[in-house]
């Protein structure tokens, strides 16, 4: 091993619950500030979103998104590119979906909806990662400014749609008409016999989502592409020495993470709210960064860490109905307390972890 | 036609002041080598601390205090994140725009009860409009005094301060030691180093500077453009003025052209607001709102000239490797 590397159950185990630690207690002393309990926050917020049934319904409705919006930041990660434009990819994805719902659901069931739906969401997703990608990948503009700037083109393009082409006629809102039974994805609690989630909208997208995580972690670690985009992540100069092109990964790789941000929208649009309406996406791509930052870009710490932010959601709605001082807006102070500790300080512990480990490994070098 | 005009005008003064402010701020971090997309939440951050203590104090003055100090506050933090922790620099952006969205919002339903608003601020606590000697008198001469009664007179001090920090952002960057080495720390900072200067304290310096900036910005949103913080009340011009500085390729005078450039967009899209314009017929005012970011886009993309970042930008500086 070398000097100033930590053993792997030390970097995915320890590291990450350091941090996480580091966050919450600084979300505690936020809630101390604004003079409430911590320790009853608490409470409320785990018995909120695991106490109950639709409590857990929603958490997991949530993790749903959470987890399609990790995973397309941690698919960009592994070939060194920030993709923080989720949130825009999210928001086309949307569209996709909604043609397709819209297309399709007077004349066929869900199931056949469906594959057209996911098809939608991923080519709308993608189609907005392409253009940031290949304008990287050629013209060398970079990635991360040009996909925050299409974030908000996103937000124009939609808006104008749904206002101008999509609404439903003779109404005010920006919406599209609401989706037949084909253009909606069944409750979970429908399909799954004894199963009761309450009014939570849980629905098939997170069996859709787990499958993306096996794809995902297939894609990643056992095909050539996923070798050449984390070779490329890891050393594009040597990369392309060996014979790995740069404009192809970068392309493809920012392709496949639009995909996954866009696939966010089928739970939200075709699994929930069964009609497509501006800004559905609130946060959620953004939320992905933290994410997959929590999750260290592998599919199963992205499932962790999703449950982790549905229940945040989740926990967070009940603690804003119990105590009216702690609003929603807490749910986002820890957020971004989580991708302060866990993304930018994520080094903040590690010399002393380092130091701290070494002065134990001597004497056990010793024993043996 | 041309009063019209000088109305469009006036109000793109106004509407750019809080852009050239952000992104003077972000123009001091980025030359230094430190990216910074937490613009936004710096300027919304200082925004609620300005509105928040110009309420309780009864003084705008205090409000602008307050209001710098919170943004100095956060500028530190990415700075703590991405200086001294060489963590990712637009991972410590997106915490800091997610801190200040959450806690301004928290904090001012917590303190205030007004659905995260803060007071309504009386005219006393606010910067109100500076009417210039014989702005009234001279209003009636053709031209001139249109321009300098409306264009000219009649805006708030921070306004002002906007503009008088071009050419001295200009002077610091391009005529002081502290500029040349700023300029230098962003290009090759082994270089500033080997020189024996601390790279380390001279970005610590750009950051403050950013947070001095976006302060000011923050303050002009809700202590003198309104009265009072509303929730969210950046919109997202933390990201515009990011746009304007890689539009103005990083330098100070371009930057204050592009943010009047974008001012002037925005001014345009609330006046032809459901009204059809010559030739193109009704143009959607989301067209107005993109064009902004469809604009940096294509420059980025060197179709019109090229945008070169700060070469040492986006990249921690590690002293020794071991």
């Amino acid at each position: 091993m070398t000097r100033g590397a930590l053993p792997r159950w030390a970097d995915y185990g320890l590291m990450p619950a350091l941090n996480l630690a580091a966050a919450f207690l600084a979300s505690g002393l936020v809630v101390l500030f604004i003079g409430e309990n911590p320790v009853e926050a608490v409470k409320i917020l785990v018995w909120g979103s695991l106490g109950w049934n639709e409590g857990i319904g929603f958490t997991l409705f949530y993790a749903t998104n959470f987890i399609f919006t990790g995973l397309a930041v941690a698919v960009a990660f592994h070939a060194g590119l920030f993709n923080i434009g989720g949130e825009g990819q999210a928001y086309l994805g949307g569209l996709g979906v909604a043609l397709a719902c819209l297309a399709l659901d007077r004349y066929v069931p869900w199931w056949v909806t469906l594959p057209f739906a996911v098809l939608g969401a991923a080519a709308a997703g993608a189609a907005w990662a392409f253009v940031p990608a290949i304008l990287q990948a050629k013209r060398g503009s970079h990635v991360v400014i040009t996909t925050i700037m299409f974030n908000f083109i996103a937000a124009s393009l939609m808006v104008y749609l749904l206002v101008n082409v999509m609404a439903k006629a003779g109404s005010m809102q920006p919406e599209t008409r609401t989706f037949e039974p084909g253009g909606r994805l069944p409750f979970l609690q429908d399909v799954i016999p004894g199963a009761d989630f309450g009014t939570a909208p849980l629905n098939l997208s997170l069996i859709v989502a787990l499958m993306c995580c096996m794809a995902v972690w297939a894609l990643i670690w056992r095909t050539k592409l996923g070798y050449e985009i984390r070779t490329f992540g890891a050393n594009p100069v040597a990369a392309v020495y060996a014979g790995i092109s740069p404009v192809r990964i970068t392309v493809v790789t920012m392709m496949i993470s639009g995909g996954l941000a866009g696939m966010m929208a089928i739970n939200e649009i075709m699994g929930s709210q069964h009609r497509l309406l501006i800004e559905f996406v609130s946060g959620y791509g953004f939320v992905g960064i933290a994410v997959a930052l929590m999750g260290r870009a592998h599919p199963v710490g992205i499932i962790l860490a999703s449950i982790l932010f549905g229940m945040l959601y989740q926990g967070g709605a009940e603690l804003a109905f119990e105590k009216p001082a702690i609003t929603r807006d807490m749910i986002v102070v820890i957020q971004g307390l989580v991708i302060l500790f866990a993304g930018a300080l994520e080094h903040m512990f590690r010399p002393g972890l380092v130091r701290l480990l070494a002065a134990f490994r001597p004497t056990a070098a010793q024993a043996a | 036609m041309f009063d019209m005009l000088i109305l469009i005008l006036d109000s793109t003064v106004r509407l750019s002041t809080p852009l050239l402010l952000a992104c003077l701020a972000g123009l001091y971090s980025e030359r230094s080598g430190v990216f910074d997309i937490g613009l936004e939440g710096k300027m919304l951050g200082a925004a609620f601390a300005a509105g928040a203590v110009a309420a309780l104090a009864g003084s705008a003055w205090a409000g602008l205090a307050a209001g710098i100090a919170a943004s100095i506050a956060l500028a530190l933090l990415h700075g703590f994140a991405s200086i001294t922790h060489r963590g990712n620099q637009i991972v410590s952006g997106v915490a800091i725009n997610f801190l200040a969205i959450g806690l301004t919002a928290l904090l001012g339903q917590a303190w205030f009860q007004q659905g995260g608003q803060t007071p309504r601020l009386p005219q006393e606590a606010r910067f109100t409009d500076i009417t210039w000697p014989f702005a009234d008198s001279l209003r009636d001469v053709p031209v001139i005094g249109g321009l300098y009664s409306e264009l000219f007179s009649g805006h708030n001090l921070l306004v002002y301060v906007a503009f008088l920090s071009v050419p001295l952002t200009w002077w610091v960057l391009y005529r002081t030691r502290f500029g040349l080495r700023l300029r230098a720390v962003g290009e090759n900072p082994a270089a500033v180093d080997t020189a024996g200067i601390s790279v380390t304290w001279l970005r610590y310096r750009a950051v403050i500077c950013t947070g001095i900036l976006c302060g000011v910005a923050g303050a002009y949103l809700s202590t003198a453009q309104s009265a009072g913080f509303i929730k969210d009340m950046t919109a997202g011009r933390g990201f515009i003025a990011l746009a304007a500085l890689i539009f103005a390729k990083w330098r100070p005078v371009p930057a204050m052209f592009a943010c009047l450039l974008f001012g002037f967009l925005d001014a345009l899209a609330i006046r032809l607001q459901g009204q059809p314009l010559p030739v193109i017929g009704q143009v959607p005012v989301q067209v107005f709102q993109a064009l902004p970011y469809i604009l940096t886009v294509v420059l980025l993309a060197g179709f019109i000239g090229r945008a070169v970042p700060p070469k040492a930008g986006g990249v921690a500086y590690v002293k020794e490797r071991t």
